[in-house]
């Protein structure tokens, strides 16, 4: 009996080999055919401008190797590492390991984030990431109600960041209203730019879902650039007014909130202002998700993004259903946008591309899609990656885009794969994502 | 005229382009009572479910469902999900529709989304923790545990359903049906891919629905063993026709119905037909 399941797997290894070799000979191919032309054949106008060309096979044949041998690597590195089928090279112990350090990994990660101004007080580079990682976890929990819960992809999301942005820096610049009271209405009004976008998509799904809202994206940006007279179109909106606390402004005047505690005025005050600002503003965000997931209206996205026929059979109603998705993601990027033009001070199109969207459903993506913890990690990991590849300088996008590869070829549905229930009857287990939908717009 | 009968349906119409896929159907489904649609596949029963479910609009013809308070609600004007939330009529699907990612009683709980929307003060209160939700949704859970228990699904509760059999998928997306608490429950095959134990278990379930808790029933099944047991009235369909109607004995004697279901080898189909009661 035993010798009966050796000899399958020793079998299958085999097929394996004979696998790999054959799909690294048709990469070689591929690299062969493109190479030959690119690199192969070096054409160049000649002194008199005829054409000159020599061959360079040397370079072809080495690359060509190098695309058979690595491609034979990233072979043997996926049946290795990845996936395997049920089997798992992790021991049981390391993996109570594991869901020991899940357990308390949140709160620990909570409770650093709330000491990082105190422990790097002296370290200006590290406060600024720290706060440009925050907003993209803020961003990530706004994104991932509408992508992770309604399973709607969005593409556009930072169309609802810019409208934030620009109605905190229009209503303060022209009117001088304070941050508190901008606030909320720059999340209302992307809400309301949500709804918007929501109604013209509510019929479409998938790919088409995606095109739609990635155009949204764009005509918000353009918007901005050409309505010169209101948003000062690629210039940008200069000199917004920073946060005050409650009403103090955080600067070196007789009445600022460093004269007021008669303590020595320091910039690095403001910096730790913006930071628990945007911590708050994070955690708000999680709290209501979290909240609004055990609640009718996020079990009914949740229901959506698992199959549409069967709630409108229920009585769901999916056009108000994606609405509400549609409107609370928004409001978070609202608010998100709103944070971003006080930090800066300064806004412009520029900062509202269509890679920021990207980058943000990155995020979403690579924590695993309904994941809270997930999206913060995938946050921290994605900004302050990015910034530790720093000192590779040209090859930086190359080893990220490379370690991304990695990470999904690894765990192809982000880095938290399960779900939690938001109800139980005796206890809540997690639910493998091979279970849980994508969602299909 | 509509005094004992919950669905009335008159000379209900279906085209698609050029294919009439029902032409003027008239029926009738008394309250309280199990009626079945049958006919060979491609009769266009499925087609009837959709338009008395809303998802298709019909090209013509009326169908009307009287409540038990009087109310009568013209289903062909309304369409979508206000068939289920304002009609209260819920269905099941011919290939399951449940919320695989979602646990049984999660799948359970989204049926009641209509009441909990309610009583969660349209998300507003519920965001802030009010008593009248948690009652609300304490009371939501009882009833979905009520119907774990009724199908036999109560240890799996936590589950996700996206793991359960066959059998028991089936079974949920009826209780899931159940728990919007409907005036009409359409199934549609609800003993496709059931084993002879488990679609004695779905009969026994379905009469236990229509003799407990009195909701009426329509089912479109296709084996007859079901069919005959649990049925009061069958209404027969081939070709977009109805062809014959009335109690199983009266059904099964039918010749039209014999000839529809296996052509005209009689024999052949008496066999059949004999062999499913």
């Amino acid at each position: 009996m035993t010798a009966i399941p050796h000899e399958t797997t020793h079998a299958s290894r085999t097929a394996g080999i004979a696998y790999i070799l054959k799909k690294s000979l048709i990469s070689a191919l591929v690299a062969l055919v493109l190479f030959s032309l690119m690199v192969g054949v070096r054409t160049e106008a000649g002194s008199e401008g005829q054409l000159t060309y020599w061959t360079r096979f040397g370079e072809v044949a080495a690359l060509v190797a190098v695309v058979f041998g690595g491609s034979i690597v990233i072979e043997l590195l996926r049946q290795w590492i990845g996936p395997n089928g049920t089997d798992s090279l992790v021991p049981p112990a390391v993996r109570s390991g594991m869901s020991f350090l899940g357990r308390y990994l949140a709160p620990a990660l909570l409770i650093f984030t709330f000491l990082v101004p105190v422990i790097f007080y002296d370290q200006r580079y590290i406060l600024d990431l720290g706060i440009l990682v925050l907003t993209y976890v803020m961003l990530g929990w706004g994104l991932n109600v509408v992508v992770g819960l309604a399973g709607l992809l969005d593409l556009g999301y930072v169309a609802f960041y810019a409208v934030g942005a620009y109605s905190y820096a229009l209503l303060a610049t022209n009117f001088g209203w304070s941050f508190w009271i901008c606030l909320p209405l720059a999340g209302i009004l992307a809400a309301f730019w949500g709804v918007l976008l929501g109604f013209p998509v509510l019929r479409l799904r998938g790919d088409y879902l995606a095109i739609v809202t990635l155009a949204f994206g764009e005509i918000i940006r353009l918007v901005i650039i050409n309505w010169q007279s209101l948003t000062g179109g690629p210039n940008g909106v200069s000199s917004i007014p920073r946060p005050s606390f409650f009403g103090i402004p955080l600067d070196n005047s007789d009445n600022g909130l460093a004269a007021r505690l008669g303590i020595e005025y320091s910039p690095t005050h403001r910096i730790v202002f913006l930071f628990y600002v945007i911590l708050a503003l994070a955690l708000l965000t999680n709290w209501v998700t979290i909240r609004l997931r055990r609640l009718p209206i996020g079990r009914a996205w949740e229901a959506l993004r698992e199959d549409e026929v069967a709630c409108r059979a229920l009585g769901i109603n999916t056009t108000t259903t994606k609405l509400t998705a549609f409107a609370t993601g928004a409001m978070f990027g609202g608010f998100a946008g709103a944070f971003f033009a006080t930090r800066q001070g300064f806004i412009s199109p520029e900062s509202f591309t269509f890679q920021e969207s990207a980058l943000v459903l990155a995020i979403v993506v690579l924590g695993g899609m309904g994941s809270q913890l997930g999206v913060a990690l995938a946050a921290l990991a994605m900004i302050g990656g990015f910034e530790l590849f720093r000192g590779l300088e040209n090859y930086r996008m190359l080893v990220f885009g490379m370690a991304m590869v990695l990470i999904m070829i690894w765990r192809p549905r982000g880095l938290i794969g399960h779900r939690a229930p938001t109800v139980f009857l005796t206890k809540a287990h997690a639910i493998s994502s091979d279970l849980v939908k994508e969602g299909h717009g | 005229m509509s005094g004992d009968q919950i669905l009335n349906v008159d000379r209900l119409s279906m085209r698609f382009g050029g294919i009439v896929a029902v032409q003027e159907l008239s029926f009738a489904a008394e309250p309280k009572k199990i009626t079945a649609l049958i006919g060979p596949n491609g009769a266009g029963k499925t087609t009837v479910f959709n338009c008395i479910t809303g998802f298709y609009k019909p090209s013509g013809g009326t169908i009307r469902l009287t409540h038990d308070d009087g109310r009568v609600i013209a289903l062909e004007r309304l369409n979508d999900f206000r068939i289920a939330k304002q009609a209260n009529v819920a269905r099941t699907f011919q290939n399951i529709r449940l919320f695989p990612g979602m646990t049984a009683l999660e799948n359970l709980m989204v049926a009641q989304h209509n009441a909990l929307m309610r009583a969660s003060g349209f998300t507003l209160l519920g965001l802030i923790g009010a008593p009248v939700y948690r009652i609300a949704e304490k009371r939501a859970i009882e009833l979905a545990t009520e119907w774990l228990k009724r199908v036999n699904l109560l240890d799996r509760a936590d589950d996700a359903a996206g793991n359960f059999a066959y059998g028991d998928q089936r079974r949920l997306e009826i209780a899931r049906a159940m728990c919007t608490e409907p005036a009409l429950l359409c199934l549609d095959e609800p003993a496709a891919g059931l084993n002879a134990r488990e679609s004695a278990a779905l009969s026994e379930l379905l009469l236990s629905i229509r003799d407990e808790l009195g909701t009426s029933i329509l089912l479109i099944e296709h084996d007859m063993s079901v069919v005959m047991a649990i049925s009061d009235h069958i209404v027969v369909m081939d070709h977009g026709l109805k062809i014959a109607e009335g109690t199983p004995r009266e059904v099964r004697d039918d010749p039209k119905v014999i000839a529809a279901y296996l052509g005209t080898d009689e024999e052949e189909a008496i066999a059949v037909m004999e062999s499913g009661s």
